[in-house]
């Protein structure tokens, strides 16, 4: 009696998780799957049951010019933000795993605070400084609109995640292959660049993707930072938006979602990021 | 290969010494072991001489160079880490031949000097292995290659067979010591294993706290142990506390006299030292040996070709026995009345008669 219980009860634990699961898949997926099946709609109205499938939004995005050129700026914008986090990003994880200094979880968690503000206040905050800066230098430090104070903006979120990732993969990083390396005659930038770097190039590619990822979908900072006819992509569906609502938002998104997702996949095939993330 | 001196070599951290005053000095070819417990400053002493670790005073010499100030990729020694420390991400031969790609060895003497490192450890036919991919002795070994294959001037071993099981560590340790005679490399190893120190070093070297204790062959710290620390550490001790009443005659706490051999030892207070073999046991009492005792059988361990005995002499005065397990011998039982004794030159008197932690391993 109390075995057949016992059974029971271990079925139906297993049946609550496996439902559990498929919901929360569910709810994720669902945003994903409907987009891509609106994109594919025949009539202009997101309406249900759809009147037929056609490719015609597609067609359309790729002949507007606020949206190529949109994508354009948000590609450059993420891979520029992205490269120079890197460069500032993993010598920072560096120096903050390696040494016991004076302010040092201070530094650890002004490196992180970009993720945790609000994209608006952080928005606002540097549009402040943009205007305060360009007055009191009289207008000849004139960053405000300009691709490079955009730019800036995108590094100050591409930071958190590559210092966070790369402290991860460091942690499990063993500093005696370091020391082995130096033994065996390798100087300090010999052994980062063939011991080190190699160890902790998951992290390095998991923090860059993220920070790509967070750079290219970034709307309420950079609404602040874009300049006169040069917007992103993700301001260029919003300012679309407050026009129509045709399905050619969800195939901007499905190509989003497929760039971003193609992406994540070719990377994982050559370094394991699962492995930091 | 080349000669190494170390000249009063101390490591100080605030007020605590990791190492204090190490004067060593290894020829050419030798095999020197640091033999030491844990925090004995061995490990302190070999990363110093690896470039690791900054002394804060004292001198390094390999050959004819002062390489105190040098860093530890322009040295020249081949370390063997007690975590192997091999490159997760490069095959066995790129792990071997790193060491030659930082001296710019042009590319077919590499491949040459790797294979030649690789048979040496007999593992050629794994080059294109990784490191995962290898059981715990063959990482050792290609980490064993790694250090040799660009020839370096010192070879250092920290623990290097403490991951391994212990049927294989006594097969490595033969090989080891095998390959550095034919190479004729000037070896130092730290190990905390007294039975590793005594069958591979051609010398040893007894460290506590920081300071190197006593310098000498086997049989030297064996026989003549320089104070009772390593009387204790190398081999067992029984220790007898007490008192030099003169430099020829010992008497313990326990008021049993014991006629010893002339030592320097001052008059006074004194620890008397015994090894268990030494001491003689049988059921009568013998004529012939000139410190003849009798004593309770308070504790016997059966060892197979051995037996332990703990002989009570006095109330305050135990010994160690080790007796032979023969098939004609006489097997005491707890409680037996037994007859113990040994020869004047089998004890050891230091000075002082400390009850402090020496005799723990008893």
């Amino acid at each position: 009696m109390r075995g057949a219980l016992a059974i029971d009860s271990r079925k139906l634990g297993r049946w609550a998780l496996l439902t559990a699961a498929t919901l929360a898949m569910l709810y994720i997926l669902a945003p994903l799957i409907s987009v891509t099946w609106l994109s594919f709609y025949e009539q202009e109205i997101p309406s249900f049951p759809p009147e037929g499938y056609s490719l015609r939004w597609y067609k359309l995005i790729t002949g507007n010019a606020r949206f190529v050129d949109g994508l354009l700026l948000s590609v450059q914008l993420g891979v520029s933000a992205t490269a120079i986090g890197l460069f500032v990003g993993v010598p920072a994880a560096l120096c903050l795993s390696r040494f016991r200094f004076p302010g040092r979880e201070t530094l650890n968690n002004l490196l992180l605070l970009p993720l945790m503000v609000p994209g608006v206040v952080l928005g606002t905050a540097l549009y402040v400084f943009h205007v305060e800066a360009e007055i009191a230098t009289g207008g000849r430090f004139a960053i405000l609109g300009s691709t490079l104070g955009l730019l800036s903006g995108h590094v100050l979120v591409v930071i958190p995640w590559v210092v966070r990732l790369v402290l991860a993969s460091l942690a499990g990083f063993d500093r005696t292959l370091e020391e082995a390396a130096q033994n065996l005659g390798a100087d300090r930038w010999t052994t980062f660049r063939r011991i080190t770097l190699p160890g902790i190039l998951p992290g390095v590619v998991a923090g860059a993707m993220f920070g790509f990822v967070a750079s290219f979908g970034n709307l309420e900072m950079s609404l602040f930072l874009v300049g006169p006819g040069r917007t992103t992509l993700p301001i260029a569906i919003l300012q679309y938006l407050e026009w129509k609502i045709d399905p050619s938002i969800a195939a901007v998104s499905v190509v989003q979602i497929v760039l971003i997702g193609t992406a994540m996949l070719v990377t994982d095939r050559f370094v394991k990021i699962s492995r930091v993330v | 290969m080349a000669r190494l001196e170390l000249n009063q070599l101390s490591k100080r951290y605030g007020d605590f010494f990791a190492a204090r005053d190490v004067t060593l000095d290894v020829a050419d070819g030798e095999f020197l072991v640091l033999l030491g417990p844990s925090g004995c400053g061995k490990t302190t002493t070999l990363r110093m001489i690896a470039g690791f670790v900054e002394p804060t005073s004292g001198a390094v010499r390999i050959g004819d160079n002062d390489v105190t100030q040098l860093p530890a990729w322009k040295r020249n020694t081949g370390l063997v880490f007690q975590s192997y420390a091999l490159f997760p991400h490069l095959t066995v031969a790129q792990n071997v031949a790193f060491g030659l790609e930082m001296r710019k060895a042009p590319r077919s003497e590499i491949t040459q000097r790797v294979g030649e490192a690789l048979e040496l450890v007999r593992l050629g036919h794994l080059g294109d292995r990784l490191p995962r991919q290898l059981s715990g002795g063959q990482q050792q070994r290609v980490a064993l290659a790694r250090a040799l294959a660009f020839q370096p001037d010192v070879l250092l071993l920290d623990e290097p067979l403490s991951n391994l099981d212990a049927k294989l560590r006594q097969e490595v340790r033969v090989e080891i010591r095998k390959l550095q005679q034919s190479l004729n490399l000037t070896t130092v190893m730290v190990t905390h294993d007294q039975e590793e120190a005594l069958t591979m070093a051609d010398r040893l070297v007894v460290m506590s706290e920081g300071a190197v204790r006593q310098v000498g062959s086997q049989r030297d710290l064996y026989e003549r142990p320089a104070d009772r620390f390593v009387a204790g550490f190398v081999g067992r001790s029984s220790f007898l506390s007490g008192s030099l009443e003169t430099p020829e005659r010992f008497r313990s706490a326990g008021g049993i006299a014991v006629a010893c051999r002339p030592s320097t030892v001052a008059i006074g207070p004194a620890t008397l030292a015994l090894r268990p073999e030494r001491v003689t046991v049988t059921p009568e009492a013998i004529s012939d040996v000139e410190n003849g005792f009798v004593g309770e059988v308070e504790f016997v361990s059966y060892l197979g070709g051995l037996i332990d005995l703990h002989v009570r002499l006095s109330p305050s005065d135990l010994v160690i026995a080790q007796i032979p397990n023969r098939e004609d011998g006489f097997m005491p039982r707890t409680g037996d009345k037994v007859h113990v004794g040994w020869t004047v030159a089998s004890a050891s008197v230091f000075p002082g008669s400390g009850d402090d932690a020496d005799s723990a391993d008893l």
